[in-house]
C-alpha cells in the first residue's frame, strides 16, 4: 500500500493513528468509542444532517460534526464532555417532541438507536406543552417497505441509499421545515430489488418490514451468522430465530461480498426453512412393498448393500454444503461414477453502487463448490445415469422430466428434508438438514469460502449430508470418521489444494478465497 | 438616497445616486451617467491587480456576512484548469432588507457591470444572477439589460471587444429564504432542493457543479466599480470610524418610522442621527420602542444601545446586535414586541430546510410556545425553555438559520421581558390594553 | 394570463413547440440537465398554471431525472403550486415589518372583497386565490403583495377593492 500519510490525535483520552483523511467518528471507532449518530452510515455519502455526532474539539469555536471532519493532528477530541452531552441530549429532545410514544408498538423497539440513545443521554421527561404532536398516516412504499411516517427522524439513509447505492433516485424528501417527509411518487412503489436494505439502514421504526410486521420482539430473537443460500453471490446474513422458527434473514457487513446489503429476493425467501413436512427419521423400503421409519444403522447397512459394486450417478443439490457436496464426490468417484446438478436461473440484478454485488443469475450458493468437486451443470442431470447405476439423489427434487430415466437406476437412494413425489421410488431415504440446521460452508461465485453456522434445532434424526455420506462411506470401507463439520472440512482442505492451509478458524465469518481463483474471477466476473 | 423619499443631505449616495430615475436603466442612460468605465478599464488589467485593488479598498461582503470581498475573490486559484463561476446572490429575502430590489430596478446595469467585473477578476466566463422568484420587476429589468449588454458586446464571447468571454445568465428562484445562503445558493441553481452544504469543501475549493466558485451579492458588487475608478483609498476615506469597516451601505429602513426607505450613509455613521433624522424618527404621537439593526436575523437592540451605535461592523457588535444585511426594522411603542418575535420564529419555521434537526423541529417548537404565550397561555417555565431551546439551536447547525431564529427570542427575552411576563402573568398584552385604554 | 388545467382531461405535454426550444436554451446555460429543472417548471407554471403530477413525470423524462426527485424539489419551493390555484394568485407578505405596519388588516380586506372566506381558497367564482407569505423583500413599502406576475407596493385596505377591480 502507498505511504498515506497518518494523524495522530487523542479521543476521550485514548491515543489513536489514523490515515490523513479519515473523519473523527471512524478515528474514534478504532479507538474503540461510539460517538453515537444517526444519519452517518459507512456505506452512504455524508449527510452531517442529524447533528447528533457533535463533538468537542479543543481549540475549535464551536462543536464539530464528527461524521463530516477530517482528524487533524494533535486534536484533543472529547465525546462525553458536558458540552457534548447538551448538545445531544438537546438533539434527542428535538427529535422526541413529535415522535410518537410508539415502543410498545414499534417493532423496532429493543433494537431501536433512538431508544437506546435517549436512555443513555436523553432527558428523563418531555417538556412538550399542550402543542399536539405532528400526525401523518402511514404510507405503504411498496414491496416490503411500510413507511410510519411519524415515527421519521428525517436522517435521510434511505433517500441516499436508493439515490447513490441503488442509483434510482425514488424517495425523496418532501416539503420543508417540521412539515418535511420522505416520499415516493404516488403510483411508483418501490419496486428495486434492494430496496429493502433502507429498513435495515432505518435506525428507527419509520421503515419497517411489512413480512416481519408485528411478528416478534427484537429481543426475543437468537441471531446465528450464515449465508444466504439462494444465489451464487453469498451475502453474509444473520438468521433470527424465535422458537426455532426462522423469522428474518438479515443481512450481515462483509466488506468483500455483499457490504452491508442484502437483495429482497433473498431477504424474503427463507420460510422454506422452517417447513413442517420433515423427513424425521431414515426410510427404508420394507419387503420391496413401502418405506418405513428405521434408524440410521438399519438404513446405512441397507444403503451400503445397494451400493457395494455398483456405479453411483449423484444428482446433487447446489445448495449442499461444501463439506457435504464433498463427501458425496468421494462417493462418487469410489465408485468410477458420476455426478451432476441442475440449478435455478433468474433475473440477475445488480446493485449498482457497490462493486461487483447482485443478486446472481444462479439461484443456488454453492454452484461453484459443486463444480469444483467434479459435478457437472446440466439442465437434464440424469442423462448421465447409465443402467444399472445406483442413482443417489442429494438435496434435490426431481422434475416430471427427470421420470422415465429413473427406470434404468438399480436402485435409488434419497438424502433429502422432505418426501417429494419421485423420492418414493427410493429404497432408501436418509432425513438431512437445511441450511439453517446445520454448520457448513459455500463457495460463492468468487471463489470465497465462507462459512455459517447452525440457528435452529433439526427434525427428528435428520443429520447434515456430509455426515450421513460419511457413515455411508465408512460402511463402505473408507476412513470417513468426523464428529464436526470442521473436522469434514479440515478433512477436505487436506484432500483438495484449492483448500490447502484453510481451517474453520482461518474462515472466521468473513471468509477465504481459494487458491487459483484469481485467475479464474478475471475470467468468471461477469 | 432615501428612496421614495428625496436625498437626505447627511447620505453619500454612492449606489443609490440613481434611484428614482427611469433614465438610468438603459444602456445609453447609464453610461451618460459614467456606467461601464470601470469594466473597460478592468478588462485590460489582470485579474490579480483588480483583487488587490479590491482587498486595498476594504469592501466587506454586505450581503450580511462582512467577509472581505477582496480575500474572497483571492480563493479563486488562477491556472487550475478548471471552469470558475461567479454566483451573484440576488435572493434577497432577509425580513426588513430591501435594498437589492432597487440597485436592480433602477440601476440594472451597475450590477451587470459589477458582475462582469466580479466575473473578469475570478476567472470566470459564467456568471449566475439568481433573483429570487417574487421580484418580478427586477428579474424584467435585469433581463432586458443583460439583454442589451449582450446587442451591445459588452457580454458575450469577446466582452467589449477583448480576448475574455463573459457571460451572464438571469435566474429565477422559487421562493426560499434559504437559498440566500451562498451553498443553498449553489443548490438551487444546480437543480436541487436548496439544502445547505456543510463546509468544508468551500465554494472557491468545489462549489456550484463541484468547481471553484465565488458568490457575492449584488450591493457588494455594484460597490466594485466606483472603487476601480475612484480608487481603494477614496473608498477607504469614506469611513467615518473605524478602519476595518470601509465604504459607504445601503441601510433599509422599514417598520413604525416616519420615512421608510433605502438611505446610503458611510459606514460608521452614528445610529441615532440615522433614525431621528434621515429616517424622520417615530410616527406623530409614538415613541421608538425596539431596533433590528440588521434583518431579523441578528439581536433587537434597545433604544439605548441603538441610540449609542456607531453603523458598522463592529459598532453594532459593542452595542449588542449585528450590522447583518443593514435591514433596520424599528417597532414603536404601539407594537407588541412578543407578537412580533412569535411571528419571526414562525417565519424561520416555514424556511427551515429540514436537514438540521436542532433547525427543524427548534424553529416550530419554539414558535409554538411564542404563539401560546401570546394568546395569554404561556407559563413562566416557557421563558425558561425557550432560552435553553435557543441554545440548542446555537452553533450547532450546517447552517445559521437555526442561529437566527434564537437570537431575536434570547434578545427579546431579555430586554423586554416586561411584556413577556404581561402575556404570561396578566394573560394579555400591555400593549394592545394601553392602546384600548388610550382609546377608551 | 395562465390557462389551468382540470385534472380529469388527459394530460398534454407542455414541450412540445416553442417550449422544446425554451428549455433548449435553458439547457445550454449549464453543465447538467438537473440545473433545468427550476426554469422548467417555471415554464409548466406559466403554461398550466401549476405544476400537477403527469407535468412532473414529464420534466422529469426531459431531464433525465425521476419523478420522485422533481416531486422532492417542487414540494421544497413555495412559488411553485401542486393544485390548481385562482385565474388570479395574491400572495401577501405578513412577516414582522409588515406585521407591523398593519398586514393582517390587507389580508382582512383581500380576503372579503374576493370573497375567499379564507387563506389558500379559491373564490366561488374562481378568479382569486389569496395566500399569505414570507417577506417579500419590500419592507420599506409596507404592505407589498404579488398579484400573479404583478408587485405591488403600500397596499393598505382602502386600496384592495379598486385594485381587484384590475383583475378580471
Amino acid at each position: 500500500m502507498a505511504d498515506t500519510p497518518m494523524v495522530s490525535l487523542t479521543i476521550e483520552g485514548r491515543a489513536v493513528r489514523v490515515p490523513a483523511g479519515t473523519s473523527i467518528l471512524e478515528a474514534a471507532k478504532q479507538a474503540g468509542v461510539l460517538v453515537p449518530h444517526y444519519c452517518y452510515h459507512p456505506g452512504l455519502p455524508i449527510a452531517g444532517v442529524c447533528r447528533m455526532c457533535l463533538v468537542e474539539v479543543e481549540k475549535a469555536p464551536k462543536l464539530v460534526p464528527s461524521c463530516a471532519t477530517a482528524v487533524a493532528e494533535g486534536n484533543v477530541v472529547h465525546v462525553h464532555s458536558p458540552k457534548a452531552l447538551e448538545a445531544r441530549k438537546g438533539v434527542l429532545e428535538f427529535l422526541l417532541i413529535n415522535h410518537p410514544l410508539d415502543c410498545p408498538i414499534c417493532d423496532q423497539a429493543g433494537e431501536c438507536e433512538l431508544q437506546d440513545y435517549t436512555f443513555r443521554e436523553g432527558r428523563a421527561q418531555g417538556r412538550l406543552g399542550p402543542e399536539p404532536k405532528r400526525f401523518n398516516p402511514a404510507e405503504d412504499f411498496g414491496g416490503d417497505v411500510l413507511y410510519v411516517t411519524n415515527r421519521c427522524i428525517l436522517c435521510t439513509r434511505c433517500v441516499r441509499f436508493m439515490e447513490d447505492v441503488a442509483q434510482d433516485p425514488v424517495l425523496n424528501v418532501s416539503e420543508r421545515g417540521d412539515r418535511a417527509v420522505i416520499g415516493k411518487f404516488e403510483g411508483r412503489d418501490l419496486t428495486h430489488p434492494w430496496a429493502g436494505n433502507v429498513i435495515d439502514l432505518c435506525p428507527v421504526g419509520a421503515l419497517v418490514s411489512k413480512d416481519f410486521l408485528n411478528k416478534a420482539r427484537a429481543w426475543e430473537l437468537d441471531r446465528t451468522a450464515s449465508i444466504c443460500p439462494n444465489c451464487t453471490q453469498g451475502c453474509n446474513t444473520m438468521l433470527e430465530t424465535r422458537d426455532n422458527m426462522v423469522v428474518r434473514m438479515k443481512p450481515r457487513p462483509n466488506a468483500e461480498v455483499n457490504h452491508f446489503y442484502l437483495c429482497d429476493e433473498g431477504r424474503a425467501d427463507y420460510r422454506w426453512m422452517n417447513r413442517a413436512d420433515r423427513l424425521e427419521a431414515p426410510l427404508v423400503r420394507h419387503h420391496g412393498d413401502r418405506l418405513v421409519a428405521a434408524d440410521w444403522e438399519v438404513a446405512l447397512k441397507a444403503a451400503a448393500g445397494h451400493l457395494n459394486g455398483k456405479r453411483v450417478h449423484a444428482v446433487v443439490s447446489p445448495m449442499l454444503s461444501t463439506e457435504s457436496l464433498w463427501m458425496l464426490s468421494r462417493l462418487v468417484k469410489k465408485s468410477g461414477g458420476r455426478g451432476a446438478f441442475r440449478v435455478a436461473r433468474g433475473t440477475e440484478a445488480p446493485l449498482a453502487g457497490v462493486k461487483d454485488l447482485a443478486l446472481r443469475a444462479e439461484r443456488a450458493a454453492n454452484v461453484r463448490a459443486a463444480e469444483l468437486l467434479g459435478f457437472t451443470k446440466t439442465d437434464r442431470p440424469l442423462d448421465g445415469l447409465q443402467q444399472g447405476d445406483v442413482l443417489v439423489i442429494a438435496g434435490q427434487e426431481l422434475e416430471a422430466a427427470d421420470t422415465p430415466a429413473l427406470a434404468r437406476a438399480s436402485a435409488v437412494i434419497v438424502i433429502g428434508t422432505h418426501l417429494f413425489a419421485g423420492a418414493r421410488e427410493a429404497i432408501v431415504v436418509f432425513p438431512a438438514t437445511n441450511v439453517a440446521e446445520e454448520e457448513g460452508t459455500f463457495v460463492n461465485l468468487r471463489g470465497r469460502v465462507q462459512r455459517y453456522l447452525q440457528a435452529r434445532a433439526a427434525p427428528g434424526m435428520a443429520r447434515p449430508v456430509w455426515w450421513a455420506l460419511a457413515d455411508l462411506l465408512a460402511f463402505l470401507g473408507e476412513s470417513a470418521s468426523y464428529f464436526t463439520a470442521a473436522e469434514a472440512f479440515a478433512a477436505m482442505a487436506q484432500a483438495r489444494p484449492e483448500f490447502a492451509g484453510m481451517t474453520y478458524d482461518s474462515l472466521g465469518l468473513a471468509g477465504r478465497v481459494i487458491s487459483g481463483a484469481g485467475e479464474a474471477m478475471a475470467g468468471a466476473a461477469r | 438616497m432615501g428612496y421614495p423619499h428625496r436625498s437626505h443631505p447627511k447620505e453619500t449616495p454612492v449606489l443609490s445616486k440613481h434611484f428614482g430615475d427611469p433614465q438610468a436603466r438603459t444602456l445609453d442612460g447609464w453610461k451618460q451617467r459614467g456606467g461601464y468605465r470601470a469594466l473597460e478599464q478592468a478588462l485590460g488589467m489582470t485579474p490579480a491587480d483588480i483583487v488587490n485593488v479590491v482587498k486595498d479598498s476594504g469592501l466587506r461582503g454586505r450581503g450580511g456576512a462582512g467577509f472581505p470581498t477582496g480575500l474572497k475573490w483571492s480563493f479563486m486559484k488562477p491556472g487550475d484548469g478548471k471552469p470558475h463561476y461567479l454566483c451573484v446572490n440576488a435572493d434577497e429575502s432577509e425580513p426588513g432588507t430591501f435594498k437589492d430590489r432597487e440597485i436592480m430596478r433602477w440601476t440594472p446595469h451597475a450590477l451587470v457591470e459589477g458582475t462582469a467585473l466580479a466575473a473578469h477578476a475570478i476567472g470566470a466566463e459564467t456568471a449566475y444572477i439568481y433573483i429570487r422568484g417574487e421580484f418580478t420587476e427586477p428579474l424584467r429589468v435585469m433581463e432586458a439589460a443583460v439583454k442589451e449588454a449582450y446587442a451591445a458586446g459588452i457580454l458575450g464571447a469577446k466582452a467589449m471587444g477583448t480576448p475574455h468571454r463573459i457571460d451572464v445568465h438571469i435566474l429565477r428562484g422559487a421562493g426560499a429564504y434559504i437559498c440566500g445562503e451562498e451553498t443553498a445558493l449553489m443548490n438551487s441553481i444546480e437543480g436541487k432542493r436548496g439544502n445547505p452544504r456543510i463546509k468544508p469543501p468551500f465554494p472557491a475549493a468545489a462549489g456550484v457543479f463541484g468547481m471553484p466558485t465565488t458568490i457575492n451579492n449584488v450591493e457588494t458588487l455594484c460597490a466594485v466599480p466606483h472603487i476601480l475608478v475612484n480608487g481603494a483609498a477614496w473608498y477607504k476615506a469614506l469611513s467615518l470610524s473605524s478602519p476595518k469597516s470601509t465604504g459607504t451601505k445601503l441601510f433599509s429602513a422599514c417598520g413604525t418610522l416616519a420615512r421608510p426607505g433605502n438611505y446610503e450613509v458611510t459606514l460608521g455613521f452614528p445610529f441615532k442621527d440615522f433614525l431621528y433624522d434621515l429616517c424622520g424618527g417615530p410616527l406623530p404621537g409614538r415613541r421608538f420602542k425596539a431596533v433590528i439593526p440588521g434583518g431579523s436575523s441578528v439581536p433587537i437592540q434597545s433604544m439605548e444601545e441603538a441610540e449609542s451605535t456607531l453603523m458598522d461592523y463592529e459598532g453594532f457588535v459593542a452595542k449588542g446586535s449585528m450590522l447583518g444585511s443593514g435591514g433596520v426594522i424599528v417597532f414603536d411603542d404601539s407594537v407588541c414586541m412578543v407578537r412580533m418575535i412569535a411571528r419571526l420564529a414562525r417565519f424561520y419555521a416555514h424556511e427551515s430546510c429540514a436537514q438540521c434537526t436542532q433547525c427543524r423541529e427548534g424553529t416550530a417548537w419554539t414558535t409554538r410556545i411564542l404563539e401560546r404565550i401570546e394568546r395569554g397561555q404561556g407559563t413562566m417555565q416557557d421563558l425558561d425553555v425557550l432560552l435553553e431551546l435557543s441554545e440548542n439551536m446555537t452553533g450547532k447547525t450546517i447552517c445559521v438559520l437555526s442561529d437566527s431564529c434564537a437570537a431575536p427570542i434570547v434578545s427579546g427575552i431579555a430586554k423586554f421581558k416586561k411584556e413577556f411576563e404581561a402575556h404570561i402573568t396578566g394573560k394579555k398584552c400591555p400593549v394592545t390594553a394601553a392602546a384600548a385604554a388610550a382609546a377608551a | 394570463m395562465s390557462a389551468h388545467e382540470g385534472t380529469a382531461e388527459a394530460y398534454r405535454p407542455v414541450f412540445t413547440g416553442a417550449a422544446v426550444t425554451e428549455l433548449s436554451e435553458i439547457l445550454s446555460r449549464f453543465p447538467t440537465k438537473m440545473a433545468a429543472l427550476l426554469p422548467a417548471l417555471w415554464i409548466v407554471q406559466r403554461e398550466r398554471g401549476w405544476v400537477s403530477p403527469d407535468a412532473m413525470v414529464e420534466v422529469a423524462e426531459q431531464l433525465g431525472l425521476t419523478p420522485a426527485y422533481v416531486k422532492g424539489v417542487v414540494s421544497f419551493y413555495t412559488m411553485y403550486h401542486t393544485h390548481p390555484v385562482g385565474k388570479h394568485f395574491i400572495q401577501v407578505c405578513t412577516t414582522s415589518p409588515c406585521g407591523a405596519c398593519g398586514a393582517e388588516k390587507v389580508v382582512d380586506a383581500l380576503l372579503q372583497h374576493t370573497k375567499c372566506g379564507e387563506l389558500g381558497a379559491t373564490s366561488p367564482d374562481g378568479r382569486f386565490t389569496v395566500i399569505e407569505v414570507e417577506c417579500l423583500g419590500a419592507c420599506g413599502f409596507a404592505t407589498p403583495i404579488l398579484v400573479d406576475d404583478d408587485f405591488i407596493e403600500s397596499v393598505t385596505p382602502d386600496k384592495v377593492p379598486q385594485l381587484l377591480s384590475q383583475y378580471r
